[in-house]
């Protein structure tokens, strides 16, 4: 791959390294460079955490390898650059399953340690980092250390969640989650407002380890926050069935010129989504691939945003004024005629998140997306931002392209003790960005 | 359940390509130069499915050192059905037209010692009647061009080989497969500017699966590159040496 091809999934911001290094085996040291140095896992970040202007990036997709898998207990190790989806190839098929997994299976094992990713499970299960027995550090000084909660346990605390910044992930091992099947018991219901959804949420927590709810970001008034709530279970042993296979589906072919979420679609979308069972519950069995990935179905979906990219918007506030700030958001997106079709409302649960720097803490998160319309979508973020501040909530360092330094120390307060950890030949331009360095 | 040798099984094609046999529950004997990059991927091939994976540390360029591999293979897998001799170097070729010594030794390790491994085991396999021999050649054996030529007229040294052979051993059962990949994205063509025609050594390497599953007598990899080499074979050489291939 050319260095153009090192993009994050919003497509923006641009941003080149000046040079790209694979490596197709377990390194013992890391790649000398004149400038500083990032890992690349699987570039499913949406804003600029993955990149490095003018530094070097390695590439982790050629360490790919699986190091150990014990299908009595579940405890596989592997190496950093394996993506969740082939774990799920090797593991679904003897009665495994990820312990957590974000929105996409296309993401590194590597990538998923250094944001600590969440999935639809948090209320019970917590983030990825929780479930990380032990993992491989690498570091510039040539130090590889091995970190687990109880050995390197600072360094274990600053690497999950840390942004790529302490070294390089190596390998990790992870315990996984006994399942019977493939297969789900899914629960949809409609919900007409956001008091609604609250109440469901509430309502299903203790008997569904997924929740998670789409809102019409559109809707104002008395619809403010509608949507649908998807609540689901790993569905008891159904019998052999056969799987079907999403990685050959459809590839989006290539950048529109014009973003095809935009002024003209972005409510029919959203209203024809709202209505579009009749229905207002449902119960059915899916596999739990559309279930987890609907958006892998289609490859290369970002780019029907169109050459400028998109922002993508996650931000969790604490439950005390939840209701309201998100009230409050909801109402600054409708009313811009901002935000896109994906828009996601979940609420995270009390489990501790093992990282100094892991964005999930209690509250309830939204995430949505916005075509990069330049300068007016900026504004709104900003004025989204402001709403999270004042609940002291805090944005997800893995979607964003635009949070201020100011935002991001507030959101970050454990920001000053964890640049003891920044292993001083990597960073980033997010990094650069939040910590306002010159690169 | 195949018994399959792998001659170059750091290469990165032939780790895809592995990774099919050990899924589908085959036993492998994998041979590289580097012992730590063979137990990397002895492990992952491990937990993929095989059920037995035994590595030994061989140049291919030694020809002394085939026999005893091909035997301790033969050993570790309780017999052998599958060979895929997958190793291979892209020479610099301007260091090869400025060098003899330097273009004896391309075509050392690209054709010579590849034609002593195949002659050992199509010896074996013809005795034993049945097994599948396959070898990575390239499209760049189909006709000799100014910017890899010596690279190029190896692997046609290896086609006419292995088109020989098959012909041999039809009546012995034994099928030969030559795989012709066009370009593919792995640490050999690194310092290339990767164009659409690149392939994923995913694709290549299940290319070459299927093609040793069915005994496939060439295997163009992937598949449009038959169409790109018959137009580049038919070319009239007043224009082909007006081309920069
Ligand atoms: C459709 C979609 C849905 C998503 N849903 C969710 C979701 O539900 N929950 C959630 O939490 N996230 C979600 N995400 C975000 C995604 O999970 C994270 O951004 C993830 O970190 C991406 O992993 P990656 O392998 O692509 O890494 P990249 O995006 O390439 O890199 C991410 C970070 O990891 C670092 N990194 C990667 N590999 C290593 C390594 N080996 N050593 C050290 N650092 C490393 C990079 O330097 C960078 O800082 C979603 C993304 C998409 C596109
Ligand atoms: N990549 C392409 O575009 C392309 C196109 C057509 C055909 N091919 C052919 O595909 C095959 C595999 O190449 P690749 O693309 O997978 O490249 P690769 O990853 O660089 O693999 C080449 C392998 O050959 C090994 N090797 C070289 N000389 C050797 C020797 N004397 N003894 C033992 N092993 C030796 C190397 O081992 P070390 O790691 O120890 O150096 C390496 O594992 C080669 O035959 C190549 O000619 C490649």
């Amino acid at each position: 791959m050319s260095a153009s091809n090192y993009a994050s999934w919003g497509r923006y911001p641009d941003s080149r390294p000046a040079d790209v290094r694979r490596l197709a085996a377990r390194p013992t040291a890391l790649p000398a460079a004149d400038t500083s140095m990032l890992a690349y896992g699987n570039g499913r970040s949406y804003g600029d955490s993955c990149l490095n202007n003018d530094g070097l990036l390695i590439d982790m997709g050629g360490l790919d390898r699986f190091i150990a898998f014990d299908a009595a207990t579940g405890i596989l190790e592997c190496e950093a650059g394996v993506l969740l989806a082939d774990i799920l190839e090797l593991v679904v098929p003897q009665g495994w399953f990820l312990p957590v997994t974000p929105g996409t299976q296309f993401v590194s094992v590597g990538g998923a340690i250094a944001n600590d990713v969440h999935g639809k499970n948090h209320h019970v299960a917590g983030t990825f980092g929780r479930h990380v027995r032990s993992l491989g550090l690498l570091r510039s000084d040539g130090t590889a250390l091995t970190c687990s909660p109880n050995d390197n346990a600072d360094w274990f605390a600053a690497t999950v969640g840390g942004l790529g910044l302490t070294g390089l992930v190596t390998r990790a091992t992870i315990a996984l989650k006994r399942i019977e099947g493939p297969y789900m018991d899914v629960d949809t219901l409609r919900f007409s407002n956001l008091d609604a959804f609250f109440d469901i949420s509430a309502a299903s927590d203790a008997d569904y380890e997924y929740t998670v709810a789409w809102v019409d970001c559109t809707a104002r008034g008395n619809k403010l926050g509608r949507g649908w709530f998807m609540r689901a279970n790993h569905k008891p042993a159904l019998g052999q069935q056969p799987d079907p296979r999403r990685r050959g589906g459809p590839t989006f072919p290539f950048v529109t010129p014009v973003s095809m979420i935009n002024g003209a679609t972005l409510r029919p979308l959203n209203t024809l989504y709202f209505h579009r069972k009749r229905k207002p519950r449902s119960r059915d069995t899916q596999h739990f691939q559309p279930y987890f990935y609907p958006l892998d179905g289609i490859r290369h979906w970002n780019r029907a945003y169109g050459p400028n990219g998109f922002l993508q918007y996650q931000c969790v506030v604490p439950h005390a004024d939840a209701r309201a700030a998100i009230a409050e958001l909801l109402e600054r997106i409708a009313a811009a005629g901002a935000g896109s079709f994906l828009s996601v409302l979940k609420v995270f649960g009390n489990v501790e998140s093992p990282g100094l720097m892991s964005f999930p803490r209690p509250g309830v998160t939204l995430a949505l997306d916005f075509p990069n319309r330049g300068p007016e979508t900026f504004a709104l973020l900003d004025r989204l931002d402001e709403v999270v501040q004042a609940a002291g909530g805090a944005v997800y360092p893995a979607k964003d392209a635009r949070m201020s330094s100011t935002a991001f120390k507030q959101y970050f307060p454990a920001t000053e003790r964890f640049k003891a950890f920044v292993d001083p030949a990597f960073s980033s331009d997010f990094w650069r960005r939040v910590t306002g360095e010159d690169s | 359940m195949r018994k399959v040798l792998i001659v170059g099984a750091t290469s990165t094609i032939a780790e895809q390509a592995a990774r099919h046999f050990a899924a589908a529950g085959d036993a492998l004997f994998l041979t590289g130069r580097n012992e730590e990059r063979l137990a990397a991927i002895t492990d992952d091939l491990q937990v993929r499915g095989a059920p037995t994976v035994a590595a030994r540390v061989m140049d291919a360029d030694d020809l002394s050192a085939h026999a005893a591999m091909i035997d301790a293979a033969k050993a570790a897998l309780g017999g052998l059905d599958t060979v895929l001799v997958a190793y291979g170097t892209l020479p610099d070729q301007a260091a090869c037209a400025a060098d003899p010594a330097a273009a004896v030794a391309a075509w050392h390790t690209n054709a010579v010692s590849v034609i002593a491994l195949l002659t050992d085991i199509a010896n074996r396999f013809e005795r034993q009647g049945s097994g599948t021999i396959a070898a990575i050649s390239s499209v760049a054996g189909d006709r000799g061009r100014a910017s890899n030529y010596v690279y190029g007229s190896a692997k046609a040294g290896l086609n006419a080989f292995m088109d020989g052979l098959r012909h041999r051993l039809f009546a012995a059962g034994v099928q030969v497969v030559t795989i012709r990949p066009g370009m593919v994205d792995t640490p050999m063509t690194a310092d290339f500017d990767k164009g659409p025609l690149f392939a994923s050594p995913e694709k290549v390497g299940a290319d070459i699966h299927k093609a040793i599953e069915k005994g496939t007598a060439v295997c163009y990899t992937p598949g449009f590159w038959r169409l790109i080499m018959t137009i580049i074979t038919a070319l009239p050489r007043a224009i082909f040496h007006r081309t920069g291939l």
